[in-house]
């Protein structure tokens, strides 16, 4: 069984959302999505200040197997992305939730992130 | 229908946590932990591959050394008992059947190793070319099961559970012997560059042997290994898989494997058209590559000239668990191979710097 913290918001594409109080999120790939990518080889991020719509490919993570786009959960302006991704891109592997986070956003819309889908809704969709 | 084959060791795969693919139609294991680990653990210390997919036959008969001068590219008639050759079988009009080892038995008594997608149509071509000579071909494929156990200290590994001495056995060179009190033919050969055995047993003796593998790993570091280290420790060491750098249509000539084809052992199918390309030159040829860069440059992708113009394909691509970036191989006109090159990968242009393999440093014994 793939790890969904109960803290997070999750999109069916497989990425998560953790909001912050002050209308910002940080947005990742899930436990379920890096474990049937397998060793993640190379991820590419948006730069700083690049403004996504929800839905939209902010990224690319690539495995030996293949290459997958990575959707932005919600819309919002890039904050942050994570700097030891281009030299660690195994971090996704081995902490998905933790220090392979890929980008943080300031939302356009904070309401958006309710619409996501709960832990076990998102639970469920990988079972 | 036709659902995937399983090799003996199916059920000892997903016992152990193998994840399971369909490859060219046979449901094998990707990788177990994880394909860089594996690759490395091979460089460093020992994986254990199931390869029983593999082919195998018999060329059996007085003529059997003549058939086989025929059919192939290498020279045959270098063999002795106890040795292994590597080579390639090709159509008349060059192009590879597939590519193979010959085992000589004895006299009159070969074993062909043929790849497991090549199975049946390698069966039908070879017993269609015997045809007026005293031999027979015979698919054992069904009745062996095979490992490869490869790096380091594979052979230490598998010295503990047989009475062979390894050491005596060289590279491309076999004997028959017990491991684990299991009757094998031991072979000095692999697929992954590195030092190691492959193991042929009787299909029904796979998982005990595989086991005893496993019991006796610890000590060497051994490794559980799949079909993607597989492939990305022979693209490291530059050997060709058959459907990438040879196919139907991709000559050895072509290829770079002009030191298995050997004009002067007399005619054989597709000699003519080989020695004419090999005299005026090839239009393609296969070159292989690094880039500097981690993003994998995958198989059909185009090769660009310096005007970004196309002037061939990626045929093979990986990233190299020891280099850490990306390597591969690539059929391009033989007029850029001094020209720089490059691809465009999702919007990033990456030039190939043109290796000759391999790519990192083999241990081979």
């Amino acid at each position: 069984m793939s790890n969904v913290p109960a803290e997070l918001r999750y999109a069916k594409s497989h990425e998560w959302l953790k909001v912050a109080a002050d209308g910002t999120a940080t947005i990742g790939i899930t436990d379920y999505a890096q474990n049937s990518l397998g060793d993640i080889t190379f991820v590419q991020v948006p730069k700083v200040g690049t403004a996504l719509k929800a839905g939209e490919t902010f990224g690319v993570v690539e495995s030996v197997k293949a290459a997958s786009d990575v959707y932005a959960p919600v819309a919002g302006t890039v904050l942050e992305v994570n700097p030891a991704l281009d030299a660690n891109p195994e971090k996704v592997n081995q902490s998905p939730y933790g220090d392979g986070w890929m980008l943080k956003l300031k939302l356009a819309n904070p309401a958006e992130a309710a619409a996501l889908l709960s832990p076990a809704d998102y639970a469920k969709l990988t079972a | 229908m036709s659902l995937p084959q399983t090799t003996p060791l199916n059920a000892f795969h997903r016992q152990h946590g193998g994840r399971m693919v369909d490859f060219a139609g046979w449901d094998m294991p990707v990788q177990y932990r994880s394909i860089l680990e594996e690759h490395k653990a091979v460089r460093a210390r020992c994986g254990l591959f199931d390869v029983s997919h593999m082919g195998e036959a018999d060329v059996k008969g007085p003529e059997a050394l003549k058939f086989l001068q025929h059919l192939v590219t290498n020279d045959c008639s270098k063999l002795f008992p106890g040795r292994v050759l590597y080579t390639v079988m090709c159509y008349p009009h060059g192009g590879v059947v597939d590519d193979l080892l010959v085992y000589m038995r004895g006299e009159g008594d070969y074993l062909l190793c043929i790849n497991a997608g090549n199975i049946a149509k390698d069966i039908t071509w070879m017993q269609e070319q015997a045809k007026g000579y005293n031999c027979t071909v015979t698919d054992r494929s069904p009745d062996y099961a095979q490992l490869a156990i490869q790096g380091p200290t594979a052979a230490a590994l598998v010295q503990t559970l047989t009475k062979t001495a390894l050491t005596e056995v060289k590279y491309y060179h076999f004997t028959n012997g017990e491991v684990a009190g299991v009757r094998c033919i031991i072979s000095r050969t692999g697929y992954t560059g590195e030092d190691g055995v492959e193991l042929y047993c009787a299909s029904g003796d796979g998982v005990r042997l595989a086991e005893a593998v496993v019991a006796a790993g610890g000590p060497f570091g051994l490794e559980l290994t799949g079909l993607g280290a597989r492939d990305s420790l022979r693209l490291e060491a530059g050997f060709p898989l058959y459907g990438h750098e040879i196919t139907e249509l991709i000559t050895p000539i072509t290829a770079g494997l002009g030191w298995v084809v050997k004009f002067d052992k007399g005619p054989f199918i597709g000699s003519d058209v080989l020695q004419a390309e090999k005299e005026k030159g090839s239009a393609q040829k296969i070159v292989f590559f690094k880039t500097g860069d981690r993003r994998i440059v995958r198989a059909e992708t185009p090769v660009l000239n310096a005007a970004g113009h196309p002037v061939g394909r990626i045929v093979s691509g990986t990233l190299s668990p020891i280099l850490n970036e990306a390597i591969g191989s690539a059929l391009v006109d033989a007029a850029v191979v001094k020209e720089p090159l490059c691809v465009d990968i999702r919007g990033t242009k990456l030039n190939l710097q043109l290796v000759k393999p391999p790519f990192v440093p083999l241990k081979k014994n």
